[in-house]
């Protein structure tokens, strides 16, 4: 006779739905430990140094006392002149590949190289950099030359991720306007994209904690490991100067400084996440914004 | 039901059409005069070429892949494959609608003006002038006094029936010769679908209308001519009425008995 009562294998079969939901929980919680952890690490490391003056006071002493405001004004700089190029020219560009081009040889190109440009290790970006615009172009090691490598390292991600923000733009918005007579630059100017700006500034936008972090490409091109500059001012550097910048910062006060105290690098460290976060946290709170503002 | 008188011109002819999507033959020598005016159905059984042949008369089959044509497509006496004539312009006058309602993610006004503004410039396109054709198009297609309070409301938030009859709106105030009609009521319910029919038979006679349907009743009840297709052939094309009570090809016959399809 059939009852709806639960067999032996029923209950097997809750055991191990359980058991798996039990499992993927706890690796999910796994990840956000050692951000928590590493964050209060720093932040209790470092707080003896940290203050408003930490930040607006040039390093002193040797880089053993003051505080870090050269190198955060030198990342600022860099960071900002290498998204003012790299933004425009890579958007344009995932403009062109998503909305333009054709299926051919010299597109597919194109995008081979991009792929492969996005994979290259950033101290090969650094070389080239050193050899194209340091040497080569004759600009010298300066914040122009550092920022113009770290566009050429974070254009390729910028092209992949505005290529992905353009195509989620569903294809019958494009085929109405394709059919009532839209150019192309119509249908992207008025259509794709309003509807896709959220995604491309937050592509963008996330470019900025890869460019503050990289050492390596502003070591060889741009960043030096002391200058003191006037404290506070905001236009203490030229782009035609050297500078300094946090994350080269960071690397000299750790291993290139005897009698640093303790709390430096880790104070530093706290200022450099604290600024990828910063900015991070207007990303997220511009895609809000405008995806609030999204028609359909 | 009377017939409009046929004009002279406009419509739409086309001579030994053949098209191909790479090496696949999808209209064999399309020969056919569509009458200014009119609905005319377009049936067959899926893959016979019909959607093909309806996006032909824009062109916009040119937008999805590699196509070739061969053969001659006249509207308003002008071959539109000739050299000379701009895409742009081909589609301003032959206005397509789909089978799902797209509305572009704008609000319900700027959806009807899209078309004016896209193909004016912006000094000829005064606030009047648009507000006028906002209330003509609505009017034509029987959305006015459901929207007119709700102009600036986003047009993707409609019922499926009023998003339709936005995008047959959409079309009006650039003055079409032709409207394209692929499947335009598979994707809405019985209600939606009556309404849109409805608003084909007000809209003949001023427009030639073309419309692609899977649905025969539909065909029957909402055209005046019907063309039956086959495998990228035009199989039969007479009165609706006629073709469907007294078929002349066997092949036509069986279809629209459900005997394939």
């Amino acid at each position: 006779m059939t009852t709806f009562a639960e067999t032996p294998f029923v209950r097997a079969r809750k055991r191990n739905e359980l058991f798996a939901k039990l499992v993927f929980g706890a690796m999910a919680a796994l990840l956000v430990t050692p951000l928590l952890s590493i964050v209060a690490y720093l932040v209790i490391q470092g707080a003896p140094l940290l203050s408003l003056d930490f930040l607006v006071s040039n390093p002193s002493n040797g880089m053993r006392a003051g505080g870090i405001w050269s190198a955060l004004l030198g990342t600022i700089y860099l960071v900002t002149l290498s998204l003012l190029i790299a933004a425009p020219i890579g958007v344009l560009a995932a403009v062109y590949l998503n909305e333009y081009a054709e299926d051919n040889w010299f597109t597919r190109v194109i995008n081979l190289a991009v792929v492969n440009l996005a994979g290259v290790p950033s101290i090969v970006h650094a070389l080239f950099g050193l050899g194209a615009f340091v040497l080569a172009a004759g600009i010298g090691r300066s914040v122009l030359a550092a920022s113009l490598t770290l566009s050429i390292m974070t254009l390729p991600v910028i092209i992949a991720s505005t290529k992905e923000a353009l195509s989620s733009v569903p294809r019958a918005f494009r085929e109405a306007c394709w059919n009532v007579g839209a150019t192309r630059w119509q249908t992207i100017r008025g259509i794709v994209l309003p509807n896709s700006v959220s995604g491309i500034l937050t592509g963008v936008i996330l470019q900025v904690s890869r460019s503050a972090g990289e050492t390596a490409p502003v070591m060889f091109t741009g960043a030096i490991f002391f200058r003191p500059i006037p404290e506070g001012d905001p236009f203490a550097y030229s782009i035609f100067d050297q500078c300094m910048a946090l994350s080269m910062h960071l690397f000299s006060v750790t291993t290139q400084v005897n009698g640093a105290p303790p709390a430096l690098p880790y104070a530093t460290a706290v200022v450099l996440l604290g600024t990828v976060l910063a900015v991070n946290a207007t990303a997220i709170g511009l895609r809000v914004y405008l995806r609030s503002r999204k028609k359909w | 039901m009377t017939l409009p008188a046929r004009a002279a011109q406009g419509g739409i002819t086309t001579r030994e059409l053949s098209l191909w999507y790479g090496d696949f033959q999808a209209l064999k020598s399309v020969t056919l005069t569509l009458q200014h005016g009119l609905i005319t159905s377009l049936i067959g059984p899926s893959g016979c070429g019909k959607t093909t042949l309806l996006r032909c008369f824009n062109r916009v089959n040119e937008r999805y892949g590699y196509v070739t044509t061969r053969g001659e497509i006249k509207i308003l006496d002008k071959n539109i494959y000739d050299e000379d004539v701009s895409l742009e312009e081909l589609r301003r006058l032959v206005g397509m609608v789909f089978q799902r309602p797209n509305p572009l993610p704008l609000s319900v006004y700027e959806n009807v003006v899209y078309g004016l503004r896209i193909h004016s410039p912006r000094r000829d396109l005064s606030k009047s002038r648009l507000d006028e054709a906002v209330e003509r198009s609505l009017r034509e297609v029987g959305l006015w006094d459901d929207l007119k309070d709700r102009l600036g409301a986003r047009a993707t938030g409609l019922q499926l029936e009023q998003q339709q009859k936005l995008c047959i709106a959409r079309l009006l105030p650039m003055k079409p010769e032709v409207i394209l009609m692929d499947e335009p009521c598979s994707a809405l319910d019985v209600e939606g679908t009556r309404a849109i029919e409805e608003l084909m038979w007000t809209l003949r006679g001023k427009y030639t209308i073309v419309i692609v349907t899977h649905n025969m009743a539909q065909a029957r009840r909402a055209s005046d001519e019907c063309v039956f297709m086959l495998l990228g052939e035009i199989i039969e094309h007479r009165r609706t009425e006629d073709l469907f009570l007294h078929p002349r090809d066997p092949r036509t016959a069986e279809y629209i008995e459900g005997r394939y399809g």
